[in-house]
């Protein structure tokens, strides 16, 4: 029996499945693209006497818009609760793959940032600052090269860390513009009424904001039916 | 029960007065932009970057609208050359090492005085099938896949999408589509799913109904082999693997320049629509683990396909010998089967013998080529396992011409995708409709165009 289910959620081509090979010992095909990866895979690694399993999520470059692979990755965020939602990001362009950290941190506290391609960024003179990243983004950050095997085992530990509840994470959040932040205010007291805490509050009011549809359907469905199981 | 509806119908009331409130996606995305930036210039420093620009450098030559294409012909062609070139040889020693065994096993048989038949069905329908599957396919697999993975995992992929990117839009397809079709060179199951990544249905459905026309694993064999084995005849040496591969190259120029040309047509016709922009990132170059990528290619990729064939191949040879030597009215099922496709073969430039194969095929593509030998081998034609050149012998007794080696080649890339594409399609498509199309629209146009093809060739009497 698995005692954490762990997540991998990350930009397309940051290595995620080569992370995912090199800690449960499996070999989904790993290539140089975009897009290799769509279906989630599954797998199992043990560490320090604990039992985990690690979802491969689809690789995205957001959770904003509405393609099949997105929706998977965002709903199983939102709607399967993961343990910890390790977010994998290139070190060479940190910038650009921040975007989706924060997004992720938007929908959990339970994340890991997982500097990968950290060898590449040596190479090319880029220096990161994984101390401060931690405190600013109020996350575990840890920095590895997952095809030559190196810093796993501090990404381990991390992991157990927040898994287990051991590292208390303070998630940075997006500031919104003056009217956004006011109106999130406006309807968050009507939102946490209705997710009872099951689902982030915030979130799911930007998401309102978002006027994004497919999610609403998604998640009319999930207290339709969350709602029945209850009453059975 | 009331207390959900009330959920339901508060959410539905929260998002309309969302929706009043004005506020757009850009916004949001905008900030968390900005955001994303700030903390990236606390946290991450840049020094003097060196070869940062070499990804670039060298985007701006595969890329080119000058040398992109020429390049990436090139690169095809290269990897093709070098599979033919260097399969030839393994594999006329694989078919040498078989046929010396056989000699054993016919001796073995003999000696523990087993059943003629018993003979037939295992030795010269299952061993010979086998045996002959191993070594065509096997060298050229061996060679072919791991340079492939090496340019995947290279990074070069994308810039071939990048390249194709817009002839799709000309098409009416999503950029994107040049992506999944780029996967479907791999396997047209796994390219089907890939296309998750088309945000439109319509230019997905695009992407599905026509990922089929690029060759997959299973049919590349077949190509590779058919080519080299008729349509450099007239060539020797160096200039006739150069002919071999060029003809490969076509057929997979024509797969290609099929796909555009169905986009385009449904595009103006059942799926009708404007392609939507899309941003398609090109990653850096990285060098690959070389030995990692090789013993993957090899075990994941080779070794699989063949395990495929040989697992499919081994019951269909024996299913074939069976109706080979079941006879009705002193005719074997068999030909009577034949003898039934065989006009309808024949305007097409075929055989029965080949579309049986095809049909019969329909599982995994893989094991169209091993069930046609093995139900030529069948009819008394028992060619033993030799070298290529008794492999062309078998063809030849069977009135191949060069034309039967286009046509079948032509058919094997057109045809309807193999069982487990087209499940794949339904699942991902949850439409008998859709699902049906994908399977006619090809069968159709490999109908019709090997059918044009053998008119063609036969009235101006070429053959």
């Amino acid at each position: 029996m698995s005692d954490f289910r762990i997540a991998l959620a990350g930009n397309p081509n940051t290595g995620k499945s080569t992370l995912f090979n090199a800690l449960t010992g499996m070999n989904q095909h790993t290539g140089n693209w975009p897009g290799k990866t769509v279906i989630q895979a599954k797998g199992n690694y043990t560490f320090n006497e604990g039992n985990y399993t690690l979802i491969d999520l689809p690789g995205t470059y957001s959770l904003y818009s509405n393609s099949a692979d997105e929706e998977t990755a965002r709903d199983y965020i939102i709607f399967d609760r993961p343990d910890v939602t390790v977010v994998v990001v290139d070190a060479t362009s940190l910038e650009r793959n921040l975007n989706l950290v924060l997004q992720v941190l938007e929908m959990t506290d339970q994340a890991v940032l997982c500097i990968n391609l950290i060898d590449e960024a040596k190479k090319r003179n880029i220096r990161i600052y994984d101390d401060r990243l931690e405190k600013k983004l109020g996350i575990p950050v840890a920095s590895i090269s997952a095809r030559n095997k190196a810093g796993i085992n501090l990404l381990l530990k991390k992991i157990e860390g927040v898994a287990k509840g051991e590292i208390v994470t303070s998630p940075y959040q997006v500031k919104y513009s003056e009217q956004m932040e006011e109106d999130i205010q406006r309807l968050e007291p009507y939102v946490s009424q209705i997710v009872k805490g099951k689902y982030p509050t915030r979130w799911v009011t930007l998401k309102l904001l978002d006027g994004d549809r497919s999610f609403m359907d998604h998640l009319y469905q999930r207290v339709f039916s969350e709602g029945d199981v209850s009453h059975v | 029960m009331s207390e959900i509806h009330t959920s339901k119908n508060s959410l539905e009331q929260l998002f309309q007065h969302a929706g009043e409130m004005n506020h757009s996606r850009e916004e949001i995305v905008g900030d968390i932009f900005q955001a994303s930036r700030s903390i990236s210039q606390d946290c991450v420093k840049y020094q003097e970057a060196t070869n940062d620009q070499k990804s670039e450098k060298l985007d701006k030559i595969l890329t080119s609208p000058i040398w992109g294409y020429p390049i990436m012909l090139a690169l095809l062609g290269g990897v093709i050359y070098l599979t033919i070139a260097g399969a030839n040889i393994p594999s006329s020693m694989l078919a040498s090492m078989f046929s010396y065994f056989e000699t054993y096993l016919t001796l073995g048989f003999e000696w523990i005085q087993a059943p003629e038949w018993l003979h037939g069905l295992l030795v010269l329908g299952l061993y010979r099938g086998v045996s002959w599957v191993v070594s065509v396919m096997l060298p050229p697999m061996l060679i072919f896949f791991p340079m492939f993975a090496l340019l995947e995992n290279y990074g070069y992929l994308p810039r071939v999408a990048f390249n194709m990117d817009r002839l799709f839009k000309g098409a009416g397809g999503h950029g994107k589509q040049s992506l999944t079709m780029a996967m479907g060179f791999g396997c047209n199951a796994a390219a089907i799913i890939s296309t998750r990544i088309i945000e439109s249905p319509r230019e997905r459905m695009l992407a599905i109904l026509t990922n089929n026309f690029v060759p997959c694993n299973g049919r590349w064999p077949t190509l590779i082999l058919l080519s080299s084995l008729f349509m450099a005849a007239g060539y020797t040496g160096g200039l006739q693997t150069f002919v071999t591969a060029s003809v490969v190259i076509g057929i997979v120029l024509f797969g290609i320049v099929i796909t555009l040309l169905v986009s385009y047509g449904l595009s103006k016709t059942a799926l009708k629509g404007v392609p939507t922009h899309y941003t398609l990132e090109l990653p850096p170059y990285r060098k690959p683990k070389f030995w990692d990528t090789l013993v993957r290619a090899t075990l994941d990729k080779s070794l699989y396909v063949l395990k495929r064939a040989i697992k499919v191949a081994a019951p269909a040879g024996v299913a074939t010998w069976i109706l080979a030597n079941i006879d009705i009215g002193n005719v074997s099922v068999l030909e009577h089967i034949v003898t039934f496709l065989d006009p309808f073969a024949h305007s097409l430039g075929l055989d029965g013998y080949i579309l049986m194969a095809f049909i019969l095929g329909l599982p995994a593509n893989e094991i169209v080529l091993p069930i046609l030998l093995m139900g030529y081998l069948s009819t008394g034609a028992m060619t033993e396992v030799n070298d290529l050149d008794a492999l062309k012998s078998i063809f030849l007794d069977h009135g191949w011409t060069w034309l039967t080696a286009l046509n079948m080649m032509l058919f094997s890339l057109l045809h309807y995708p193999c069982g487990t594409t087209i499940y794949t399609i339904y699942k991902e498509t949850k439409s008998v409709k859709w699902t049906l199309m994908s399977a006619l629209i090809p069968t159709i146009i490999a109908i019709a165009i090997t059918f044009i093809v053998a008119q063609i060739v036969r009235g101006l009497g070429w053959v």
